[in-house]
């Protein structure tokens, strides 16, 4: 595998990359023939974020010596982010990046070439992996809308950065209302500020709406692409279905295209005022033991499709890699009366120390497939990563 | 400055060292690049100041302020040796705010009237004296790296514009920056080996920002990341840096500093080859 950037694109992948960096702690990386892909997934798997450089955006590209196999591995994100760590160094002094693998080591070479003759060549560990990826379908989400990043941008400036969650929807004459959203807790009284920013249908490339539709999703993650679709002057579509449904947005151009995939609450958030009739859900009262409520929920959310399925290293295990077999923490419902420890064994008690990660418990769906070969099928409860435990205990 | 010198004459007591400057910048500027550790050594001939800080016995730097610099410079003695906490000195010396207002200049008075006395410091800016007095220790010695320019092997002069990213962007997980110094490929490497990997940063020797280029032999030696990390500050502040190897593998860093008013004062390090023995990784 051989790739060349030069220019102004070495900034773009060193944006992408820093994008990818708010979501996952590894990246994935797949040389194909439509392009280079770099994904990552976050520790809840509640988010998804794929990069897809076409070979357009390099000015050379191999993806694999012929008669060898194709790629796949993971990397240790901070080890790639360390390459394209100052965005304003990259743009000033380095000219070209070459990523390539060495045939012998098993290292991912990324060469910079800079002013002056300077040469920076970082060898980086990395792992063979199976192919990541998530089953999703812009087209099949009813809503869309689609703005410049710019006043996607403006519209989140207000927005205190250490919000986690956002409620993005459409109120009476089809506005576009993003309002912060507050965790139903009792201190909640103690919290003084709820900010709503509300666009025209005007400001928007594209609306395809229907009043009083909203999904709540993670304002950090959404962020992350935001910040690449702003830097490189790219308008961004966000899909989105019935809350619990991943909500999907896009950035594209001829050269590149980006998804990030955002699982949405899944309840209708109580407080959601002025954003009109909502979904017709039952709503979830909070403190009650049984959890039985919920699983019709998922019923209707069609979970099957949307397991993931863990992918099993080629390689021996890093120190890093979580331990194959272990389930992934599953969003926990909020009503169990039993502690998170309780229902899985789980190396994250504290999801919410997870930067960047909204409290796995009150998401449901993992919205994950794999994509494995036909014979390959997932092979049943210990490959199931984000089997939803209501039924514990 | 009227005020300080006033107040200097009015006292009948014999200095050791009496030494002025307009602007006190041009000094604390210069021992902040080697502001490591909490103790320093100072160092008075007639020819100027000199400044020590050493760790763990491996590494040493030294700032030079000469006669010069000063607007006034006297030193009665053959030399004048004492310790002293650099941490107070530079708190003192920026006492009336580190960062530089425009038009206005704190002058600085410094006098030590002897072994056993304490550094005192008259600060003055717009009509505001500040006195300070600061204790001085017992001088120990200073270790002699016994860097002399005939054993030098290598040498290159590099301008600092090159090497001040790179050294701020140092993979400070590898426990050694291994420095390559060759008449061949890659002539001038520095690298390191941390936990994502193994990251090399090579200069050619006909580079643009390499003034000056003499290596006689292939030189591979490691030093301590830590103890080189700290002379990233000289390294800012400077226009060019000189890079020498002996035939110890012992390191020599020289910084030209250009100060506020365009004088040149000199920061250098050095550090002895970390002991281990082990192969470099590529």
């Amino acid at each position: 595998m051989r790739c060349l950037v030069t220019g102004g694109n070495v900034k773009v992948l060193g944006k992408a990359v820093h994008s990818l960096s708010r979501i996952g702690d590894e990246l994935y990386l797949e040389p194909m023939e439509e392009g280079l892909s770099l994904r990552t997934v976050n520790s809840s798997r509640s988010a998804y974020a794929c990069f897809l450089f076409a070979p357009l955006f390099f000015q050379q590209y191999q993806a694999a010596t012929p008669g060898q196999d194709p790629l796949h591995c993971k990397i240790l994100m901070k080890s790639f982010l360390s390459v394209f760590r100052s965005l304003a160094m990259l743009e000033k002094t380095v000219e070209t990046c070459c990523i390539s693998l060495s045939g012998r080591s098993s290292r991912l070479v990324v060469q910079l070439h800079c002013r002056y003759g300077v040469r920076k060549t970082h060898n980086l560990a990395f792992q063979d992996c199976e192919s990541l990826q998530a089953v999703f379908d812009p087209a099949s989400c009813p809503y869309k809308l689609c703005a410049p990043a710019r006043v996607l941008g403006e519209a989140v400036l207000p927005f205190p950065l250490a919000l986690a969650e956002v409620t993005l929807g459409v109120g009476a004459g089809r506005r576009v209302i993003l309002r912060s959203y507050q965790e139903d807790e009792a201190d909640s009284s103690l919290k003084a500020m709820v900010t709503e920013m509300s666009l025209g249908e005007d400001d928007f490339q594209q609306l395809r709406v229907r009043e009083g539709v909203a999904v709540t999703f993670c304002l950090k993650e959404f962020r992350g692409l935001l910040s690449f679709a702003e830097s490189v002057n790219l308008s961004l579509s966000v899909h989105f279905d019935t809350p619990g449904r991943p909500a999907i947005f896009t950035v594209e151009d001829s050269t590149l295209d980006g998804h990030f995939v955002l699982a949405t609450l899944s309840e209708p958030d109580p407080h959601s005022l002025g954003l009109g009739s909502l979904e017709p859900r039952r709503p979830e009262p909070r403190l009650q033991a049984h959890s039985t409520p919920h699983q019709d929920d998922f019923a209707s959310d069609d979970m099957d499709s949307y397991m993931i399925t863990m992918e099993t290293s080629g390689g021996s295990e890093a120190p890093w890699a979580r331990p194959s077999g272990s389930p992934s923490p599953g969003p926990q419902p909020p009503c169990s009366p039993a502690p998170p420890s309780e229902d899985e064994d789980e190396d994250e008690a504290e999801p919410t120390t997870v930067p960047g990660t909204p409290p796995p418990k009150k998401f449901r769906s993992l919205f994950f497939g794999s994509v494995l070969t036909p014979m390959r099928s997932p092979q049943g409860p210990s490959s199931v990563l984000a089997e939803d435990s209501d039924g514990e205990g | 400055m009227p005020l300080l010198t006033q107040r200097i004459q009015d006292e009948s007591v014999q200095y050791s060292l009496v030494a002025s400057l307009d602007n006190v910048r041009n000094l604390s500027t210069i021992l902040k690049a080697i502001h490591f550790r909490e103790h320093a050594t100072c160092f008075a001939t007639k020819n100027g100041i000199r400044v020590t800080v050493e760790n763990a016995k491996c590494v040493q730097a030294n700032a030079f302020i000469q006669a010069g610099i000063f607007q006034e410079f006297i030193v009665q003695e053959e030399s004048i040796t004492f310790r002293i906490n650099l941490t107070v000195l530079l708190d003192c010396l920026s006492i009336f705010g580190s960062s530089p207002t425009p038009g206005t200049l704190t002058a600085l008075r410094m006098c030590y009237q002897g072994y056993g006395h304490p550094l005192m410091l008259f600060l003055e800016e717009g009509g505001v004296v500040t006195v300070c007095k600061i204790n001085t220790q017992e001088p120990e010695d200073t270790l002699d790296f016994d860097f002399c320019s005939t054993n030098v092997i290598n040498k290159i002069i590099l301008q600092s514009e090159g090497l001040r990213e790179a050294f701020s962007e140092l993979d400070m997980t590898s426990e050694v920056l291994q420095i390559t110094m060759s008449p061949d490929k890659p002539y001038f490497r520095l690298s390191t080996f941390g936990n994502a990997g193994s990251s090399h940063l090579d200069y050619p020797k006909d580079s643009d920002l390499m003034e000056t280029f003499l290596c006689n032999q292939t030189q591979v030696n490691r030093y301590k990341i830590s103890l080189l990390k700290p002379s990233t500050k000289a390294l800012v502040l400077s226009c060019k840096v000189s890079i020498r190897t002996d035939n110890r593998g012992f390191l020599s860093l020289q910084y030209m500093i250009k100060n506020e008013d365009g004088q040149i004062c000199f920061v250098e390090y050095y550090c002895c080859p970390d002991e281990e023995v082990c192969e470099s990784e590529y």
